[in-house]
């Protein structure tokens, strides 16, 4: 048997592509990249769950990332209506000029 | 060692494309980015010998879901001026030191100070873990808890479908 490469590689790239995600979130003003980056965050937990699942021998791991592919689905489509219907109604989606609902 | 050598390029390339597609100002080449780095992790799934999820990360991820982004930047049409990176002030400085303080309490809180339990799989786990009959018979399998999330999945999507649809409808009657 090949020895495998250490589950805590994978976990500490997992954290990495998590924080780009997460930097791009809090930095981007496009709610489109926005967007991306979320699907940047849950691919990066996908990779953390396979890998762990791995680790300890239980399809539980897959699984999961199955389910959080199905949710990332839901998500991604209604975040991108909402989107069309932001541009809609205001012309534009730069996040900063959208603050109606900011106190 | 091979499977080492493997590794460090799809990380290398995972980690590239993923900074690219944050930090990149035309949004259509971000997600171009984003779509080598979805293929990229599908590669890296089959390397964790966790063939479905590779095929479904290549199906969903890197054509459905990726299809319907570029489709709704192209249809809106924004070009680049709709908004690049936050580069000034304290908001920029803040998230900088967001994400460092999150890589580091991640890295450093899960895997170094308690460290991982043994690996407990085996040479059967990593042959057939992760190919579509062993997740098939896993998923329907009533002893395990994943029946149940698998229908209510369904609803979940059936609700997006509609709400899609009400979101994005003309109100002009």
């Amino acid at each position: 048997m090949i020895l495998p490469v250490p589950t805590a590689h994978y976990m500490a790239l997992s954290v990495l592509i998590f924080c780009c995600g997460a930097f791009g979130v809090a930095t981007r003003r496009n709610p489109i990249v926005m967007l991306m980056c979320i699907e940047l965050m849950l691919n990066a937990a996908n990779l953390g769950f396979v890998a762990l699942g791995r680790h300890f021998g239980d399809t539980g791991g897959q699984m999961l990332a199955i389910f959080v592919m199905a949710v990332a689905a839901g998500e991604v489509a209604i975040g991108l209506a909402i989107i069309v219907a932001l541009f809609r109604t205001r012309e534009t989606i730069d996040v900063d000029r959208v603050d109606s609902l900011r106190l | 060692m091979g499977s080492a050598i493997i590794f460090w390029i799809l990380a290398t390339i995972a980690v590239v494309t993923a900074a690219m597609t944050v930090l990149n100002r035309n949004p259509v080449r971000g997600a171009l980015m984003l779509v080598a780095h979805m293929l990229t992790l599908a590669v890296m799934y089959l390397t964790l010998s966790a063939q479905f999820v590779a095929a479904v990360q290549v199906i969903v991820y890197a054509g459905a879901i990726m299809v319907l982004v570029l489709f709704t930047i192209m249809l809106l049409n924004l070009g680049v001026t709709g908004g690049g990176i936050r580069s000034r002030g304290a908001g920029f400085v803040l998230a900088v030191i967001g994400a460092l303080t999150l890589t580091l309490a991640m890295v450093g809180g899960s895997v170094w100070r308690h460290g991982l339990a043994p690996m407990k799989a085996t040479a059967e786990s990593l042959e057939r873990g992760g190919t579509a009959q062993a997740i098939g018979y896993a998923l329907y399998d009533p002893e395990l808890p994943w029946l149940f999330p698998f229908e209510v999945i369904s609803l979940l999507l059936l609700s997006a479908i509609v709400g899609a649809l009400v979101l994005t409808r003309r109100r002009s009657e």
